[in-house]
């Protein structure tokens, strides 16, 4: 009895998370013709980029988003889990007291008011005219100021030398890094790549989009289900935030 | 005075002829891959490019890094892409060869660069992907929906 109510219930979400694609889909194109910069044009704040994160679709287990993240940044682990480079990870919450879990993908959250720039002694970390924040590794001397000051320990060293970089994610010894909201594609009106992976995947559980356009789908969302901040507390205003947490 | 002086040029004239090949054998110079295709030419004059290319790059490299600015004229990734192809074997050179477009001249002129500590050396299609963490990956990933097998199984 259990299976088929089961089963029946997963064909339901599987529909409707298809459907949810399909309608999503016209909506991401739009989006992306609207969106895309010419190339010899700075980046302004006029746009603030963000992702909205409904941990209900976020299956445990899955890591179609971190796989996507090291494929598309050309992050290569040693095996060694204290300190590979993550861009995203994915953290498990148990409530204690009902034993319900939930599975949520957590990276930089690009603050408005970000700590990791307000340490930084060099000006490596900054934030571009669109809320993006960034490490500029030309700058980075390596002192991990900012791998100390975040919150959501969201930044990684590179401890070791890499070869093979990909064309459109430089990364190199001694300087740190973390999440760039996929900068290289968003500059070119795609979404990134986790946003991308967890679509194709038919998750449906991250939304990215233009924060300060009220008629965006992310701002339509946030406006109706409203999404919450991890450490609200700090007032970083983060450009990441989380339903059903 | 005159006879000491006659006899350390003829010194010095008897030395130029014992190594007649010194002079014009040298340094060997760069050797330099000419983009190809019909009236490919570089984005400036080979002079302009050669004295100031350091300058055009640290320029694009600030706007592209905060601005957002991505035009291809004086993008590092674009030089890479004309510049190193693979030999007549099929061999193509990394940052680590002198053969290497960028190493050829740097070398001659013993300027150390650190451009592709972090950049990429080659065109994307030339990079081999480290292979071993997709298998890794996908080691864990069928580990994984064999654990779940298992655990539908159970129930």
């Amino acid at each position: 009895m259990s299976d088929s109510i089961n089963h029946s219930r997963r064909s339901f979400l599987e529909k409707s998370a298809a459907i949810g694609a399909i309608t999503i889909a016209p909506g991401i194109l739009l989006h992306q013709v609207a969106n895309a910069k010419p190339d010899d044009q700075p980046v302004s704040d006029s746009v603030r980029w963000g992702m909205l994160i409904n941990t209900n679709n976020c299956e445990q287990g899955c890591t179609d988003c971190v796989d996507a993240c090291n494929t598309e940044n050309g992050l290569v682990g040693h095996n060694r889990p204290r300190t590979d480079t993550q861009y995203i990870r994915k953290v498990t919450l148990r409530d204690k007291m009902t034993g319900h879990e939930l599975s949520l993908p957590l990276m930089c959250q690009h603050c408005e008011t970000a700590p990791c720039v307000d340490v930084c002694p060099t000006g490596a970390s900054f934030k571009r005219a669109d809320g993006i924040a960034l490490v500029d590794k030309h700058i980075c001397i390596g002192c991990r100021y900012c791998m100390m000051a975040c919150p959501y320990k969201a930044r990684s060293f590179v401890h070791e030398e890499i070869k093979n970089q990909t064309l459109s994610a430089p990364r190199g010894k001694g300087t740190v890094e973390s999440c760039t909201m996929c900068v290289h594609r968003v500059d070119e009106g795609q979404i990134p790549a986790c946003v991308e992976a967890c679509g194709k995947g038919k998750h449906d559980a991250m939304l990215f989009g233009d924060l300060n356009d009220p008629n965006s789908e992310i701002s339509k969302e946030l406006e109706k289900h409203g999404g919450k901040q991890i450490r609200a507390d700090l007032q970083l205003n983060t450009a990441v935030r989380y339903q059903g947490l | 005075m005159i006879n000491r002086f006659l006899r350390i040029t003829l010194l010095l004239a008897g030395l130029a002829l014992l190594f007649p090949v010194a002079g014009s054998a040298g340094t060997p110079l760069p050797v330099i891959h000419e983009p190809e295709g019909e009236g490919v030419k570089c984005v400036e004059p080979e002079d302009v490019i050669r004295r100031n290319h350091m300058k055009f790059i640290l320029h694009q490299r600030d706007e592209t890094m905060h601005e957002g600015i991505r035009t291809s004229k004086y993008s590092l990734a674009e030089c890479i892409d004309c510049h190193v192809q693979p030999d007549e074997n099929g061999h193509i050179a990394s940052v680590d060869s002198k053969e290497h477009f960028c190493n050829t001249c740097h070398q001659y002129a013993a300027v150390n660069i650190d451009c592709f500590e972090c950049h990429a050396d080659r065109p994307q299609k030339f990079i081999e992907r480290d292979s071993k963490s997709a298998e890794l990956q996908n080691e864990l990933h069928q580990m994984l929906s064999a654990h779940e097998d298992i655990r539908g199984e159970l129930k």
